[in-house]
């Protein structure tokens, strides 16, 4: 079977506030990859996800959607390409003036044009699929943090995204909040999607990932399956970074 | 004093209320004009493009920095003398009134148009984005509808001043309650109780648009968008 790749990106420069942020990153996802960048902070992996999805224009390098150099100078080409390259993001970005439902219904109707009905019926489908059945009239200000990022999550699964890029999608939680947003990240795990994920949550993305993406200064140094990365006879930057989280948060790696 | 009662109900009434009907037809598209205006200057002012932004705050600059009466004489009394080759504007008194008073207003409104727009969090014009958004969908559809919340108050409160500044209408001749008013106070040579009357008039008028701008925005009201507790 021939492996289909979703997004690429070929050699990635970004400049911000007069640094360099990205030197040059290449990262591939084939259908169903699900990767985990890694990394200290103000390495570049905020940056990178922002690029992958144009809310950055790269000042070098190209991106590629189904094997389609992407035209950055072409508006309705970046709009066509962040409908399908989903982002989450750590302060989850809900709507504030929109319940539960809207949240997700109102990009279908505005950018995919929906009906109003078709609209909030798939709202419903996708909240029901992320355990918000009985939510789904409440209004951001009255949702956890759990149940905000899980709405921000229905609501790039509405636009039928090829690829999620998630920044930190827990980071922003309180501790016994957090497992709710993994339960809903392993499902898509399970249900094939394409995934790439910054996260501090060491063990539960080695259990899952396919490949770890360690970054560095605006650069990938290393990457690999989590398995060699932090095998016990590894000696990766990778697995140095994960030992030191580990001791920050008590977590075993 | 003794056929006050008379005297009110034969000439005050019947003259103010044809200059109600005057006032009401100069407030309310000047307060719905004053509010596109503003709502249009105010988003300009954050989001457009330099030069736009700047030609929107050079407005704002203009109408709030200059007294609201000479901005009426300069529709009314200085327009008709400016021609641009051929083509020169000459505007009814009405219509010079609602021009200015809607214009006046509107730079008000941009005010806090501006103010509510600044205090959106920036992460959600980006989630919009990130969703396929135009800037424009999502200004429209995500941040406008939040801001004009954050903006109701002072927005109301400025259509409150509208009620009471449309008063100078009549300073270039419009027969509104003030105008009426002055009329039948000079006739009768009966200034206080004219007046007393005249203010009932504008009191009346801004209690039934305090309630009507309550009813909007309890309307528009949402979790996490009430009114802060005093
Ligand atoms: N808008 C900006 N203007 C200037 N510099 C920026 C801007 N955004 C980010 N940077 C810089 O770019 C670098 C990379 O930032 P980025 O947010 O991508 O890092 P990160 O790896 O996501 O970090 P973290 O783990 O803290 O989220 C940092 O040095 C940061 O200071
Ligand atoms: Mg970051």
């Amino acid at each position: 079977m021939e492996t289909q790749t979703v997004l690429e990106a070929r050699n990635i420069i970004k400049n911000l506030g007069g640094n360099t942020v990205l030197r040059g990153v290449s990262i591939a996802l084939n259908k169903g990859d699900i990767k985990v960048l890694i990394g200290p902070s103000g390495s570049g992996k905020s940056t990178l996800l922002q690029c992958l999805n144009l809310l950055h224009i790269p000042e070098g390098g190209s991106l590629l959607l189904d094997n389609k150099p992407v035209n950055f100078k072409n508006k309705s080409e970046l709009y066509q390409l962040r409908q399908k390259v989903g982002m989450i993001f750590q302060e989850f970005n809900l709507f504030d003036h929109l319940s539960a439902k809207e949240n997700v219904s109102i990009s279908l109707r505005k950018v995919k044009k929906q009906g109003r009905k078709e609209a909030a019926k798939r709202a419903e489908i996708e909240l029901q699929r992320v355990g918000l059945d009985d939510k789904m009239n409440l209004y951001p200000a009255q949702l956890s943090g759990g149940q905000k990022q899980r709405v921000s999550i229905a609501r790039a699964l509405a636009m039928d995204p090829e690829v999620l890029l998630l920044d930190e999608p827990t980071s922003a939680l309180d501790p016994e909040l957090i497992s709710e947003v993994l339960v809903v990240i392993r499902d898509l795990a399970k249900n094939g999607m394409t995934m790439l994920m910054a996260t501090h949550q060491i063990s539960f993305s080695a259990a899952l990932a396919h490949e770890f993406v360690f970054m560095e200064d605006g650069i990938i140094t290393e990457h690999g399956s989590p398995k060699e990365l932090l095998a016990e006879n590894a000696t990766s930057r990778t697995k140095d970074f994960c030992a030191k989280i580990a001791e920050l948060t008590g977590e075993q790696a | 004093m003794s056929d006050f009662i008379p005297f009110i109900t034969a000439q005050v009434i019947p003259g103010l209320n044809s200059g109600l009907i005057v006032s009401i037809k100069l407030i309310v598209p000047s307060a719905f004009l004053g509010l596109i205006i503003g709502v249009l200057s105010g988003t300009f002012r954050v989001y457009a493009p330099f030069p736009i932004r700047k030609i929107s705050d050079a407005y704002v600059a203009i109408f709030r920095g200059t007294p609201l009466v000479v901005q009426i004489y300069f529709w009314y009394f200085a327009l008709p003398y400016t021609s641009i080759g051929e083509f020169r504007i000459v505007m009814s008194a009405e219509t010079c009134a609602i021009v200015g008073f809607s214009l006046c207003s509107g730079a008000y409104h941009s005010e806090y148009i501006r103010g509510g727009l600044l205090s959106i969090k920036s992460g959600q014009l980006l989630a919009g984005q990130a969703l396929g958004m135009n800037p424009i969908t999502a200004i429209r559809n995500i941040v406008l509808p939040q801001a004009f919340r954050n903006a109701f108050s002072g927005c109301s409160n400025e259509i409150i001043y509208l009620i009471k500044y449309s008063s100078i209408a009549s300073i270039i001749t419009i027969n509104d309650i003030t105008g009426m008013g002055r009329g039948i106070a000079k006739e009768s040579w009966r200034n206080v109780e004219t007046y007393l009357v005249v203010g009932i008039y504008y009191l009346a008028l801004v209690t039934l648009a305090n309630v009507i701008l309550y009813r909007i925005e309890k309307k528009m009201e949402i979790p996490g968008f009430e009114k802060e507790q005093a």
